[in-house]
């Protein structure tokens, strides 16, 4: 009978409902904090410092089915406080207009619109794109982008809990997912020319 | 009741659109122009697909070593 076990999950001893859920979610959470810090002790001590500091106060949290995005965010405010601690300013990070960059899109780099015939050059980038590739890009993004698209990409938080999490405004949320994204698709547009896995229509031209 | 767009409109506001951050009825008209144009459905496609591998690398086996530091963790909680 799976009724009474999902009331027991929603108001059962809460010990044993973390640590079943921290089970489940410590591959997710390793992953985002190894691609926060970067660097795989960092990413470990993070997790172990953010879920102490999720079991201190998991008696606030209202509604059990929330505890993912929950303990994500304290995992997001844990980094941002290890970095306060490290760097002076950390979240000072300005976004500068810059429109031709925030409009860079790798499909556009890739797309020809009259070469069907010979195939779909941006699936093939895509097919040809290794997690590797990802995480390099990725990884080269600055702090502040870089937390945003993964809060919003890999944790699909929407843009008013990106920016309650970080504490910025809704337009900072926007503007450094915009340029993060683009900075992201171009890393990926550069490496996959070097790569030689894509073909610019333009003959290999980098805006 | 969507009205038409053009295309310049949607690559405007695709990543929005697959954010799911626009309100009701300007999604209602991307999603119309989608059914009906090739381009940007491909388009809409590639970015799917792309943000799908970005989730992805969020993923990652975590090592024996960190499991089983929380296991002893928890113990003491």
């Amino acid at each position: 009978m799976p009724e009474p076990r999902r009331v027991s999950s929603a108001t059962g001893c809460p010990k044993r409902y973390f640590a079943a859920e921290v089970e489940r979610l410590l591959d997710r959470l390793y992953g985002t904090a190894l691609r926060m810090t970067r660097d795989s002790n960092d990413a470990e001590d993070l997790v172990a410092e953010a879920l102490t500091k999720a079991w201190a106060k998991f008696d606030t949290l209202q509604d059990r089915r929330s505890f993912e995005k929950w303990v994500f965010r304290i995992l997001v405010n844990t980094y941002i406080s290890g970095l306060r601690r490290r760097q002076a300013r950390p979240e000072e990070q300005g976004v500068e207009d810059d429109d031709a960059l925030d409009r860079f899109s790798l499909f556009e780099q890739v797309h020809q619109p009259f070469l069907l015939w010979w195939g779909n050059p941006e699936q093939q980038l895509l097919d040809k794109l290794l997690r590797e590739d990802i995480e390099r890009a990725l990884d080269a993004l600055p702090d502040g982008f870089r937390m945003v698209v993964i809060m919003v990409e890999v944790w699909g938080l929407s843009y008013a809990e990106a920016a309650e999490t970080l504490n910025v405004p809704l337009g900072t949320v926007r503007s450094r997912l915009n340029r993060g994204r683009a900075l992201l698709q171009r890393a990926l547009w550069r490496q996959a020319s070097q790569l030689g896995i894509a073909a610019s229509p333009s003959g290999g031209g980098d805006k | 009741m969507t009205r038409d767009i053009r295309c310049e409109d949607v690559i405007e506001k695709l990543l929005e659109f697959l954010d799911r951050e626009l309100d009701p009825q300007t999604e209602a008209e991307l999603a119309h122009h989608m059914e009906h144009c090739r381009a940007c459905f491909t388009r809409a496609e590639f970015e799917r697909q792309l943000r799908s591998k970005v989730a992805d690398v969020g993923q990652s086996e975590a090592p024996d070593r960190l499991r089983l530091r929380m296991r002893a963790l928890m113990e003491r909680f």
